[in-house]
């Protein structure tokens, strides 16, 4: 066994792209990230992509890494919906340190916002798999409508309110303005969203996460490789995945989900508890996630999930600030492969590189990621890696 | 009459006895024999106990609202006419949940715990189980 370190990290421009295909998107992060590790395409001999829901390719994997020129002896597309990326960073450090690859490039992102037209982006995503093509799809919910159930269900039977929920918006909206490499950052207020326009009660659209172009890359080598490197090498201190259901029509208990054993199996391998995190990245597909992962993940207690994320608690400068690269709700979000933006963001806490978004003495981030309907998990305790 | 151009259920060889039996304007759901409970969306195993000895019941069709949104922007133009309508879960009152339709109630007045009845809506050669409201 060969401990495996984080030793470069990248992204593509996010936003409106449309003078970039999905590959190239892909690509310019890669070129990022090798730039940042100080290291050449043909240093890398693993890859791990994340499945392209714009397009219709077989082995999302093979095709990227022949697009960019290189024969790895490891090849996997992850499909955890939105966990993807975060599950590809985690079997990226298990395959280098079994010894599968040295050095695995994690690459995710597609042109989700030029690809198509937002209508049509719309209504394939309502009809891409998140609602159960025979038991859901005929009674016409969209993306939001099967968050927006969980919503209602969380505020019937803890209280939450909609003013918590936009919280959740104002605060990460806050982390965007700080990022120079955001989609959206003009400052928004709690009013301004409880004011935009309803998409499915209780959700408006500023609960929900944008749709953009883009594309992240992270590389995993090893420690003895990693010494050498450009970076400051991060350590993967632990990690999990969870799964209590799969469509939400059928959850026996939607508001309770794979992220309290996701989380626990993370702090368990880490030695680590909540109080020990100084950083949490978490998916942020709507403002009702992140309000449930905070309850599952242990940071407050079961239906306090609400009241945590008041008084700037969860924003730069709070006790636990969240989300601090503006994540899917601002900074962009691609698709299936965007969680792998809130890994590189813990990244970049841990290594002290998060500029105007940098916690002081950061020295534990979590990274998690969400996928379906609050369905699958993946929770990742990254850390600094000390050669000593 | 207005054309109702919604993505119907494909039925398979797991489901296609629940779409049959929504056609006779039943509701049935898969029953363990081994241990008698039921369970919905359709599986190979009972998810309880494990046993493969699954049939097909007739629930009561009684449940209540588990929880409910108003989709104010549709995924589709065949949805759009209707906006905004309601989408629920409903706890059945054998145990499992499944989504449905509210019919006979405006979309206000839909609430979480309010008793619902199954009932039947026709489009085109599918029958699909909605629900409306309960008096008790």
């Amino acid at each position: 066994m060969q401990p495996a370190v984080i030793c470069g990290i990248g992204q593509s421009k996010v936003g409106r792209v449309p003078d970039r295909s999905t590959l190239q998107l892909q690509s310019d992060a890669v070129q990022a990230a090798l730039s940042d590790a100080g290291l050449a395409l043909s240093d890398v001999d693993g890859l791990f992509t994340t499945p392209v829901r714009v397009e219709h390719w077989q082995a999302p994997a093979a095709i990227l890494a022949n697009h960019l020129g290189v024969r790895p002896r490891h090849l996997s597309t992850v499909d955890l919906a939105g966990a993807s990326g975060c599950a590809m960073v985690q079997q990226a450090v298990a395959a280098v340190a079994a010894g599968r690859c040295t050095t695995a490039l994690c690459v995710a992102g597609q042109n989700l916002l030029t690809h198509n037209s937002r209508a049509q982006a719309v209504k394939s995503m309502a009809e891409s798999g998140s609602a159960h093509p025979q038991f859901e799809v005929p009674y016409g919910p969209v993306v939001p409508s099967l968050y927006a159930l969980v919503a209602q269900r969380h505020m019937h039977q803890y209280g939450t309110t909609s003013e918590q929920m936009a919280e959740v918006a104002v605060a990460i909206r806050g982390h965007a303005a700080l990022n120079p490499e955001a989609h959206k950052r003009d400052p928004i207020s709690i009013a301004d969203v409880m004011n935009s326009r309803m998409i499915s009660s209780p959700l408006h659209i500023l609960d929900c996460a944008i749709v953009s172009d883009g594309a992240a890359a992270l590389i995993v080598t090893t420690r003895d490789r990693a010494r050498d490197l450009r970076s400051k090498p991060v350590r993967l201190l632990g990690s999990g995945i969870g799964m209590r259901h799969s469509h939400i029509g059928e959850a026996a208990d939607p508001t309770t989900t794979g992220a309290v054993d996701s989380g626990r199996a993370a702090f368990e391998e880490a030695g680590l508890a909540p109080a020990d995190v100084d950083v949490a990245e978490i998916y942020d597909c709507f403002s009702i996630t992140v309000l449930i992962e905070l309850e599952d993940l242990g940071f407050c207690r079961k239906g306090e999930g609400g009241p945590f994320v008041m008084d700037g608690r969860i924003r730069l400068g709070g006790d636990l600030p969240i989300t601090t690269h503006g994540g899917l709700m601002s900074a962009g979000h691609p698709g299936v492969g965007g969680g792998l933006f809130h890994v590189l963001e813990a990244v970049r806490q841990v290594r002290g590189e998060a500029g105007d978004r940098q916690v002081s003495g950061a020295e534990v981030a979590l990274a998690h990621g969400n996928g379906g309907v609050m369905s699958v998990h993946c929770t990742l305790l990254l850390g600094q890696e000390t050669f000593s | 009459m207005s054309l109702d151009l919604r993505p119907l259920p494909v039925p398979d060889a797991l489901t296609r006895p629940y779409w049959d039996a929504a056609k006779m304007h039943r509701l049935d759901l898969p029953r363990c024999d081994s241990c008698g409970r039921w369970h919905f969306y359709p599986r190979s195993v009972c998810p309880f106990c494990g046993s493969s000895s699954l049939r097909w019941v007739s629930v009561s069709g009684r449940g209540r609202i588990y929880s409910m949104t108003s989709v104010h922007r549709a995924p589709s133009p065949a949805f759009a006419v209707n906006v905004p309508y309601v989408v629920a879960i409903i706890a059945l009152e054998e145990g499992p949940h499944l989504m449905s339709a509210v019919i006979d109630c405006d979309s206000r007045d839909v609430k979480i715990d309010m008793r619902v009845r199954a009932s039947f809506l026709e489009v085109g050669d599918t029958v699909l189980p909605v629900f409306r409201p309960d008096p008790g």
